[in-house]
């Protein structure tokens, strides 16, 4: 087997039993960076000499009996995680030079557990986005591609783009990743792979560039359930360098994977039965039901009133938090500084940010300004305020009928690198499936479950209780193995 | 609601955003574009439903106050090194007083 074909689970057995070293496996993932990463362009930032020092110096821990949990697993980090020493630009050319002098607490978990970091994950500009086209690193291309169209390169997702792409196409064992609206879930659904937002405050925001802070929680991707609740273990924890961290134990996600679905509540809420939705969405959704009922969970129709009112929701307080946590970009204490003969610092300002967000940033920063501003704020913000406590609501009385919910991942497979660019209103209807965990702060997972008439993979979505991961992991394992989705992109290290 | 291209240029003012003239009218058509979209909001009731402020998902409050002590600095160099410009160990602007 090629070393890059592991699960990271996998991985660490070999790496327990003395098949692999770290060295060995870090170096095939980057023979497979440099084979593959000039087309995909998944990763920002390559740190090939780092990690194989870190991998070398992984080995000798594990031969002096000291192999944490996560010793010697090459991983990428999306480039919103600071990493001291390594280059984090957010995907935004305003970031393009900045060199966190620390570490964010996630990455820092994963070092403390002896993961080894290739390099840096390409992304949507701030996590804004769900295609990786507004990326100032350029796009990323889905390794999966079209069974009667291979020539129309396709979208890997966004925001988290570059994580999932790096995953699928065998440049890392698994990725961290970030999820606003759906950033995880629905780029590890087009790439054939699984992620999960959990909980909010299950994972520390510290050093995790912000983008809206009551809706941003870090989170992997990798390709099983159990790699995914491997990883959030490592990730997850209290931090008091969070003030939204939460103070509760993690448990032993990866054990909770095999608790199985017997006697399991399902909803589905009916409101998800979207007009127009294409029909093999549908029948996939049918069919993770079927699956879960054959292994003995119970299926419960729920409703979730408000939640055709969640993507309106998002795009105002997505916007009103955006525009005041990008408002520390002003070429003054990092980052670009852009400046004329003549100008004095509102210029600066104006400059450095005209030059330095692209278009959607600049969108959304607008946006955000208008909502919070003097005679709107009642309107609008304070409105999607109140909006997103009804959302919340209809989740508080859907767990009194069952103990998870499942929906599709995604309203559609990867489309194409030049498809709904000119359209911001389309490209947010994405995360339709998505963005009502975030607003509610629930824990979601995507699972891959199976392929679309064109070839293309689709997943469906496990959402659960607050702080009940374990729920959703044993639910998403019940998927998978019913899925059984061997599939693989066409684009891959081992092809 | 629509916005008119005077409101634009005051967003991107109070947004300290340098919007080039030609580019007000494109800004305009998506801004607009978007807030119509979002205007399907108004037909909620939420009559008597308190606003939710943060993410934490039981509604608690989210924020933990910690003991008001220094845990940090020292570190000028650090704290200076990713500075555009720099003098002695403070970040450097254009002059602001004449």
């Amino acid at each position: 087997m090629h070393p890059t074909d592991f699960t990271l689970r996998g991985a660490i057995d070999a790496l327990n039993e003395g098949i692999i070293s770290s060295v060995e496996l870090t170096q095939a993932h980057l023979d497979a960076i440099g084979k593959l990463n000039p087309r995909l362009n998944a990763y920002i930032t390559v740190t090939g000499e780092q990690a194989l020092a870190q991998a070398k110096a992984s080995d000798k821990r594990r031969a002096e009996g000291g192999a944490g949990p996560l010793e010697g697993v090459p991983l990428a980090i999306k480039d919103l995680f600071c990493t001291a020493g390594t280059r984090t630009t957010a995907g935004s050319k305003i970031l393009g030079n900045f060199v966190p002098p620390y570490e964010s607490t996630v990455s820092g978990n994963l070092l403390r557990d002896g993961a080894v970091f290739l390099g840096k994950a390409n992304l949507d500009e701030f996590a804004m986005g769900s295609s990786n086209g507004t990326s100032a690193f350029g796009p990323v291309e889905n390794p999966w591609s079209r069974r009667n169209d291979p020539d129309t390169r396709l979208v890997p997702g966004g925001s988290s783009g570059g994580s999932a792409a790096a995953v699928a196409a065998r440049l890392a064992l698994g990725a961290t990743a970030t999820d606003t609206g759906g950033s995880i879930r629905q780029p590890a659904a087009f790439c054939g792979i699984a992620g999960i937002k959990p909980t909010y405050g299950r994972c520390s925001r510290f050093g995790v560039v912000a983008f809206a802070s009551s809706l941003d929680q870090a989170g992997p991707v990798a390709r099983t359930v159990e790699d995914c609740a491997i990883l959030l273990k490592s990730m997850s924890g209290f931090d008091p360098k969070d003030s939204t961290s939460a103070d509760v134990p993690v448990p032993d996600f990866a054990a909770a994977c095999a608790r199985g679905v017997k006697g399991l509540r399902i909803g589905i809420p009916k409101e998800y039965r979207l007009d127009g939705m294409p029909a093999e969405i549908s029948a996939l959704w049918q069919q993770g039901m079927d699956w879960l009922r054959a292994q003995g969970a119970e299926l419960v129709d729920i409703s979730l009133p408000h939640t055709k009112h969640a993507l309106p929701t998002y795009y105002v307080v997505a916007p009103a938090e955006a525009s005041s946590n990008l408002a520390r970009y002003d070429g003054v204490r990092y980052g670009l500084r852009q400046t004329a003969a003549d100008s004095d610092l509102r210029d600066l300002y104006e400059r450095t940010r005209a030059a330095g967000f692209g278009d959607e940033v600049k969108r959304r920063i607008m946006i955000g300004t208008y909502v919070l501003s003097a005679g709107y704020y009642d309107a609008y913000y304070l409105k999607a305020q109140k909006v997103r406590a009804l959302i919340r609501r209809d989740f508080d009385e859907a767990w009194t009928k069952c103990d998870a919910i499942l929906t599709p991942a995604t309203p559609s497979a990867a489309f194409g690198m030049d498809e709904k660019q000119d359209d911001p209103v389309a490209m947010y209807l994405n995360d339709v499936f998505t963005v009502t965990a975030n607003l509610a702060g629930l824990p979601g997972l995507a699972v891959p479950a199976g392929l679309s008439a064109e070839g293309l993979p689709l997943g469906l979505q496990v959402l659960g209780r607050a702080f009940d991961e374990e729920t959703v992991f044993a639910v998403g394992t019940a998927l998978e193995h019913a899925a059984n989705f061997t599939a693989l992109p066409g684009l891959r290290a081992s092809a | 609601m629509s916005l008119d291209s005077a409101t634009i240029r005051r967003i991107a003012s109070l947004a300290r955003i340098r919007l080039e003239e030609a580019d007000v009218g494109r800004m305009q058509n998506e801004l607009n574009g978007i807030l119509g979209w979002i205007e399907q909001l108004q037909a909620v009731n939420t009559d008597g439903v308190e606003p939710m402020a943060g993410g934490a998902p039981r509604g608690e409050p989210a924020m933990r106050q910690r003991p008001d002590a220094v845990t940090d600095g020292g570190q000028p160099d650090q704290v200076l090194a990713n500075a555009p410009d720099r003098a002695h160990d403070y970040f450097a602007v254009p002059k602001v007083v004449e």
